[in-house]
């Protein structure tokens, strides 16, 4: 088999499980489609390591599958860029992928659209691994879409529930809302650049970047900024940046298993492998870099804010995602592309395993998914419990687990970023540190320690409800607790075994590129002693203790004194109405954007239409025409003596007319 | 004397194409055994399908690489005024005939159940209908197009007027005098082309015609009335929300398939060559009023209650982008028009018949009387949603294909242009999936929606055959793409060439 060969099985040994399993899927049974999709998945991840061995021995590939069609002298093509960006996100893909499949077959095992989530979860993976796999643009935005499409069902899973349909619908509106940016900054490389090869846009970036585009007014834009703003605005919505975040909260109305594999570990990730695909072109626009760092920054540290006052477990988890999307668009930001795809693995292990471990919790529940009702589950739930704590402390950033060296990278990168709006990114993200560690250790404390209170009988009289307060809970079974284990290791391991290579390495060589200007990764790479140095040096660092201090806090709240939060919350009745209803950010979008298109539809449809195009103008002519008609018909007698007189007039005016003139 | 154009086949493909369905017509009326109402079914099916099988050898023997017209037949008609019976094909009308003659199997096919009464002449109509509306698109005789253009109108509005809903009555008359105004005004343009060019009604002739400014712009005002209406253009839309929902579906399907596309056929055939200098002179116009169909029409989707107006008014703004791209004058946005034509036909074919499906059922298109569709007809859910998706113009369906060559060449030729084109990114995706959650999603909204049976072995792979189309060319739209080429090259080199 050659190495084309192999590229090409990768995303088709799933789509060709997702094909399968979505016609006939309830013929083929349970058992035979979750094997068939695993298999399938399989298949990538085993593929994607062998790729990324060859990857490492120096084997890039670029080159075309088949042309998709030509026009005005573009060429629109599928086809592969084989690096080792790629390589490094294909394994993360299809790794997450594997273990979220594994793990589907413990959380979906009671529901009747078995086969179908199974069917759309491989379609999910299929769409990823094309749009890592991409050499173009047009690739890239097909799987840029197809990964919403995919999202926006699974969202809807449950369509029954009018939460879930809402939520869905609001994915995909939001997310065109970034596509639509998207699209024009794809527009722009085309007018400029007449192709869609990455390889001739990156070629002909540094000829492109002087050109400016006149946008308003009179002002010059550089081509270059207009075109990765575009882009830009494409990455905002699929990884969630203030203000399109607001579709990824929601989106936990989707199954556990989907808020792990596609708004955790993959699918929101999206935004950030692709601007760091671009970087030779966010290079060469500072404007845009901070435009980046900006939003990065707000969503780093407002997002995490929320994540303190949530009570879904899910919704926690949720926000933190948010917040460290916002991390490592801030790390695009400061140029520090492979910090942020550090941290985007990194991230997609332990919060997969956040994610896993939250929904074996809710399995537990019998689905009950708010924190005020669970408590105490440590003792029921080891494996459980102690690999959240893994999550959690990976996540908060102590050492030596995975997110404690990707985000001090990150944090020192943005120290060393020259872009305007570097000390503001420099305050979100230091503060948000002690947030993070504060809403992770909130969620662990109220979940797992404490009075059990899913015993206080029915909330809301359920049967669930009964269930629970009356049979212990118990651990989930081997197929859910699996990848939780291999998912905690993954969060132990992957930190100190390859930040070396990855972020001060040359793991990436010339797929990510960097400017002589934008040298803070730089410096930080001859200050590089190795794996320990660099521990004792962020023991002594501020991001550290900043975590600590968040653990603490979370402790001394909801542990020690859990009657404390409440008394705050009211205390601060005002803020907390602001961060409990998401900075009213939902309420105006619904009222500003959904209602307001709809009243603009509505003046449209029965006034524009209605009443001027077609009571006016098109029934106002037909009815000019009968009353006209009406008036003529009066002339219309019949007798023969009225038409004779009427010809005498005629030619008596006729006549006068001639003689006059 | 017939022109320059020689017959170049063997075999008269193209007469074929239009008189076969024809005389297939004919043939279920003069049969007419409204008794025997399935002989009637059959032989039609038989005639759409031998209509269909027909121009497949156009495509099999089409030469990509020429803008020449193929497949001519010449044969003089009324030699005394020089009108003659010319036909051809080139890479513009190519796949407008194929799509037509496919989409007439489904048409004939889809009302197989729904049509229990005068079943034969619903059947002769749409069969007749499909080879006058071929011969639209094969006429190069200013005359014989008029002659097809006009004729065409006759079995639609017969067949909205008959098999229609309440209110066919006022849709069918609006819908005639509204286009009949229009093609009025086109034939004193032509009876003045022709005698200006010293006696000739060959189109191709007429490219190579001189004209003045104010005359082209003369010209380009008759034109557009008739074209601007068929297509439609804001504001002379309002005659098509009214048609498709009184027409049957079947009806629906063809109007929004094929109708409306001889408009932007005509804007291609006659106003680009014949009138280039008025066409970038009034350029402008043409792609204001194709931004203002695109957004402001996007607007008035998203609010109506009904599902066929929704989908009607969802029609006008993807048409907006083909008059946009034609008046773009660069190759991928007349490529991109091209292509968004052919994409509309099956996507807005498919999504009328999706209503028909419901409206069999439950005789209702309010968005109000469904809901939760999916629990009781989850096959046709899954269909409805591909192509919901490929009306949202998701890439890998072909709702994606003429849009994104359209907004690309809009970018192009100014960045706000493709700004205002790809709100429809934004505007497609909300009426359309809004109107999804509304009648699929959710809980079973009532008794009604409860008792629904999932799609029959017919309904089935009528839409199925549509899904492969629109995967097919979302997928691979270059053997679309290839057949267009040089005849696009062709006409925007005439389009390029001042005749003042």
């Amino acid at each position: 088999m050659t190495m084309q060969q192999i590229y090409l099985l990768i995303p088709l040994a799933p789509l060709a499980a997702a094909i399968i399993v979505g016609l006939w899927g309830p013929r083929l049974g349970r058992a035979t489609s979750h094997r068939l999709c695993i298999a399938g998945v399989m298949v990538s991840t085993l593929a994607s390591a062998w790729v990324l061995r060859d990857v490492l021995a120096g084997h890039d590939f670029n080159g075309d599958v088949y042309t998709w069609m030509t026009s005005g002298g573009v060429k629109f093509t599928i086809g592969f860029l084989i690096d080792p960006l790629t390589a490094l996100m294909i394994t993360v893909v299809s790794f997450v992928s594997l273990m979220v499949h594994i793990y589907t077959i413990g959380y979906m095992a009671d529901d009747p659209g078995y086969t179908r989530f199974f069917s759309y979860i491989s379609l999910f993976t299929f769409s990823m691994l094309m749009l890592v796999m991409a050499n173009n643009f047009l690739q890239l935005f097909f799987g840029w879409e197809a990964v919403g499409l995919v999202s926006y069902l699974l969202i809807g899973f449950w369509y029954e529930r009018p939460t879930a349909i809402y939520a869905n619908l609001k994915a995909f509106l939001a997310n065109r809302v970034g596509d639509f940016g998207f699209v024009l900054g794809i527009g722009l490389i085309v007018a400029y650049t007449g192709s869609l090869d990455y390889a001739t846009v990156f070629g002909a970036a540094p000829v492109i970047a002087g050109t400016t585009i006149n946008l308003l007014g009179d002002a010059q834009w550089s081509v270059m900024t207009a075109i990765c703003i575009g882009l830009f605005v494409g990455a905002m919505g699929k990884s969630a940046q203030v203000p399109l975040h607001v579709w990824l909260p929601d989106s936990m109305e989707g199954p556990t298993p989907i808020s792990a594999l596609i708004h955790a570990a993959t699918m929101v990730t999206a935004g950030i492998f692709m601007v760091a695909r671009m970087s030779p072109l966010f290079e060469l626009s500072d404007t845009a870099l901070s435009f980046v760092t900006v939003i990065g920054a707000t969503t780093a540290l407002f997002m995490a804010v929320l994540g303190v006052v949530q009570n879904d477990i899910k919704r926690v988890i949720a926000y933190s995602t948010l917040s460290q999307l916002g991390y490592m668009t801030c790390a695009l930001g400061a140029s520090a592309y492979s910090a942020a795809i550090f941290h985007l693995m990194t991230h997609a292990f332990f919060k997969a395993l956040l994610f896993l471990g939250a929904g074996s919790a809710i399995i537990a529940m019998h689905h009950e998914q708010d924190m005020r009702r669970m408590g105490g589950l440590k003792k029921y739930m080891p494996i459980t419990y102690w690999t959240m704590v893994i999550g959690s402390l990976a996540l908060a950033g102590i050492p030596p687990f995975a997110g404690f060296f990707s985000k001090d990278v990150i944090i020192e990168a943005v120290q060393l970023s020259t872009v305007p709006g570097h000390t503001y990114a420099q305050f979100a993200v230091t503060v948000g540190v002690f947030l993070t560690a504060l809403y992770s250790f909130r969620l662990i404390f109220l979940t797992f320690h404490g009075e059990e209170r899913f015993r206080h009988g029915p909330a809301h009289g359920d049967a669930h409800a009964q269930e629970r307060a009356h049979e212990d809970p118990r651990e989930s079974p081997w197929v859910v607790t699996l990848p939780l284990i291999v998912l905690a290791v993954g969060s132990l391991y992957t930190g100190w075994a390859y930040v070396g290579d990855t972020v001060f390495g040359d793991f990436f060589r010339d797929s990510i590129v960097v400017i002589e200007q934008h040298a803070g990764l730089a410096e930080m790479r001859e200050e590089w002693h190795g794996v320990v140095p660099f521990m004792v040096h962020g023991l002594t660092g501020a991001p550290f203790w900043l975590g600590v201090a968040g653990i603490v806090a979370a402790w001394f709240f909801w542990s020690r004194r859990p009657e404390l939060p409440d008394r705050i919350a009211s205390a601060l009745s005002g803020l907390y109405t602001l961060l409990i209803n998401n900075y009213f950010v939902d309420r105006f979008n619904d009222f500003f954007f959904a209602g307001g298109f709809r009243r603009v539809g509505t003046v449209a449809s029965e006034v524009g239409d209605r009443v001027i195009i077609d009571g006016f103008f098109v029934n106002g002519s037909a009815r000019a025409v009968g009353a006209t008609s009406a008036l003529l018909r009066h002339i219309q007698t019949g007798r023969i003596y009225h038409y004779a007189f009427a010809m005498i007039l005629s030619v008596l005016a006729l006549l006068t007319w001639w003689s006059v003139r | 004397m017939v022109g320059p154009l020689k017959a170049t086949t063997v075999l008269p493909y193209l007469s074929l194409a239009i008189w076969v369905p024809v005389a297939a017509g004919i043939l279920v009326l003069a049969l007419h055994r409204d008794r025997d109402a399935a002989a009637a079914r059959w032989l039609a099916l038989v005639g759409a399908l031998a209509g269909f099988a027909v121009t497949l050898p156009l495509y099999a023997h089409f030469l990509i690489g020429t803008a020449e017209m193929q497949f001519v037949e010449a044969v003089e008609w009324i030699p005394r005024f020089n009108v003659n019976y010319l036909l051809g094909v080139d890479g513009i009308s190519l796949p407008l005939i194929l799509l037509n003659s496919f989409i007439t199997v489904l048409v004939v096919w889809a009302g197989w159940v729904v049509i229990q009464s005068r079943v034969a002449q619903y059947m002769a109509a749409f069969l007749i209908m499909s080879g006058l509306t071929n011969g639209v698109f094969a006429a190069l005789d200013g005359v014989l197009f008029y002659v097809f253009f006009e004729a065409m109108l006759v079995p639609l509005y017969l067949i909205i007027g008959i098999w229609g809903g309440p209110n066919r009555v006022y849709a069918a008359i609006k819908f005639f005098l509204y286009t009949l105004l229009g093609s009025l005004l086109m034939l004193v343009a032509l009876i003045y082309l022709y005698s200006i060019s010293g006696g000739s009604f060959s189109i191709l002739e007429w490219y190579q015609l001189p004209l003045s400014l104010k005359t082209q712009i003369l010209l380009f005002v008759a034109f557009f009335a008739a074209f601007s209406v068929k297509v439609p253009m804001w504001p002379v839309h309002t005659w098509l929300p009214d048609a498709h929902t009184e027409a049957p579906t079947g009806g629906s399907v063809v109007l929004a398939a094929i109708t409306l596309k001889v408009g932007g056929y005509g804007f291609i055939r006659f106003v680009l060559p014949i009138l280039p200098d008025a066409s970038h002179y009034l350029s402008g116009f043409m792609i204001a009023l194709s931004l203002i169909a695109i957004v402001y029409i996007g607007f008035v989707a998203l609010v109506q209650p009904d599902m066929k107006r929704l989908i009607a008014y969802s029609s006008i703004s993807h048409m907006g982008f083909v008059t946009l791209g034609l008046f773009l004058f660069s190759a991928m946005g007349v490529e991109g028009g091209l292509v968004q034509m052919i994409s509309h036909g099956f996507v807005s074919a498919a999504l009328f018949l999706c209503v028909g499906v419901l409206y069999d059922r439950m005789h209702s298109r309010q968005i109000a009387d469904y809901g939760g569709v999916v629990n009781t007809m989850p096959k046709f859910a899954a269909f409805a949603m591909l192509f919901a998706m490929a009306n949202s113009g998701l890439p890998g369906t072909s709702g994606f294909v003429g849009e994104f060559m359209v907004v690309l060449a809009s970018v192009k030729a100014n960045f706000w242009l493709g700004f205002l084109a790809a709100t429809i990114m934004i505007l497609g995706a909300a009426y359309t999936l809004w109107m999804y959650k509304r009648v699929w999603y959710g809980q079973v909204g009532n008794a009604h929606v409860a008792a629904l049976k999932d799609l029959s072995q017919r309904e089935f792979w009528l839409l199925g055959a549509l899904v492969l189309a629109v995967l097919a060319l979302g997928v691979y739209p270059k053997p679309f793409t290839d057949v267009m080429h040089a005849s696009v090259a062709d006409l925007l080199a005439h389009v390029a060439q001042s005749k003042l």
